[in-house]
């Protein structure tokens, strides 16, 4: 609980890395329909699709942060000693890294959602899908940070980790907004979202404790 | 009877190490190990550069796992005795340079326990006061250290894990953090230090080259 107030603060001292990954977000998002020439139509289809690998990309950004610089100032020694278990530390940075991070993606994720075409009323679901999504993006990305520490450009490593794990979400995620835009209900969709950020919640904290402690030794 | 407890009693065995070999990628530092810790004692570990006094510690600290041999913190499980009953001090400090002194210093208490009190006892004995509004990354080398330092006076465990504890202080406040020490290990505690330059404190000496 210290730890995670800790990390919040932490998230949001120094540089606003949270508005600097919405900021990202929206930046890639205009930048699509731009490139794929001013014609809204063609742009529909893929909308959904766009919006989330966007958000995917956005939400590895701050991942590098997470532990690394941790090791780097001793820090993550000091947390190895404390009354918790590393298991533990590490779902409590995670669970940071979405409020920090994931929260104000999926406050923005409506705005891209809809800068790319999708209709205003899927508005509240792109928000709830990028909420829920964006949990599963810090769990495993709390593990691909784990993973690379201590290596020499950690933070491409991260990237080139941990986005691989990332297309189930993307690809429930994208396919709850494309359900809705049809008419269906995105309820299967949103069902697998969950079910991967209950997946990556039971995996992350055993297999991020153990990399952490690699790292130490 | 846990560690805590038995520190009040005297002399009694903190920490004994057996048989330990620890290597580094290919290279062995050191085969077959063996030395004791009692309470009221400081240790300093000597040796040339890269014999493995850092890496010893970190092993004492559950860091590094050895390729043989065992640790053991008096009857206390070890996990239980690192968690509870040891500090630990690196090379790096364990503070953040964008924060303030006073919220690093408050975090690391609470993160390892302290009691009531113990935050201001630390920041008065260490003279921290007109540091904790700045930020850590103003501070100089030796102020930071002293501001690591108060984690081990702000929250009571027995067993003081410390490499190069001195290194980046000024004579006065190494023989301050001498008189520390001495304050400790006669409440019962007991350090183990790695160290080049002599330790402020009556100390024993064990050499990590030696055994080579």
């Amino acid at each position: 609980m210290i730890l995670w107030r800790r990390e919040l603060s932490l998230a949001w001292a120094g540089g606003g890395g949270p508005l600097l990954a919405c900021g990202f977000f929206l930046c890639l998002t205009v930048l699509v329909p731009l490139a794929a020439g001013g014609d809204p139509a063609g742009l529909k289809p893929v909308a959904g699709g766009v919006a989330w690998v966007a958000l995917a990309v956005s939400s590895i950004l701050s991942l590098e942060r997470l532990f690394e610089r941790d090791f780097e100032d001793g820090t993550l020694d000091l947390i190895a000693l404390g009354p918790v278990p590393l298991e533990l530390a590490v779902i409590a940075k995670a669970k940071a890294q979405w409020l920090a991070v994931g929260w104000p993606l999926a406050v923005t994720a409506p705005v891209a959602a809809i800068t790319l075409g999708l209709p205003p009323s899927l508005a509240p679901l792109a928000a709830l899908a990028a909420l829920i999504g964006g949990l599963g993006f810090a769990l495993t990305g709390a593990l691909g940070a784990a993973l690379a520490l201590g290596s020499k450009r950690g933070g491409l490593l991260i990237a080139v980790v941990v986005l691989p794990l990332f297309i189930p979400p993307v690809v429930f995620g994208a396919g709850a907004l494309e359900r809705a835009a049809n008419g269906l209900s995105p309820a299967p969709a949103l069902a697998f979202l969950v079910a991967y950020v209950l997946f990556a919640g039971l995996i992350t904290p055993f297999a991020g404790a153990a990399a952490i402690r690699n790292a130490q030794g | 009877m846990g560690i805590e407890r038995r520190s009040q009693l005297g002399m009694c065995l903190m920490i004994a190490v057996d048989g330990l070999t620890l290597s580094r990628g290919e290279r062995v530092l050191f085969r077959d190990l063996s030395f004791s810790a009692v309470s009221g004692e400081v240790l300093a570990l000597t040796g040339a550069n890269g014999a493995g006094k850092t890496s010893l510690l970190r092993a004492l600290a559950g860091f590094l796992r050895p390729d043989a041999g065992t640790v053991a913190f008096a009857d206390v499980d070890p996990a239980e005795a690192r968690t509870k009953h040891l500090h630990w001090l690196g090379h790096l400090d364990g503070l953040k340079g964008a924060r303030r002194a006073r919220e690093e210093l408050a975090f690391q208490a609470q993160w390892l326990g302290a009691g009531a009190g113990g935050v201001a006892a630390a920041v008065d004995v260490l003279a921290l006061e007109p540091l904790l509004d700045l930020e850590v990354r103003k501070l100089s080398a030796g102020q930071r250290r002293r501001l690591a330092f108060a984690r081990l006076i702000a929250v009571q465990r027995p067993i003081w894990l410390l490499d190069e504890p001195l290194s980046p202080l000024d004579a006065r406040w190494r023989a301050a953090l001498g008189l520390l020490m001495q304050a400790h290990v006669e409440r019962g505690g007991t350090i183990i230090a790695a160290v080049h330059d002599p330790l402020p404190v009556a100390h024993r000496s064990l050499d990590i080259g030696a055994g080579r």
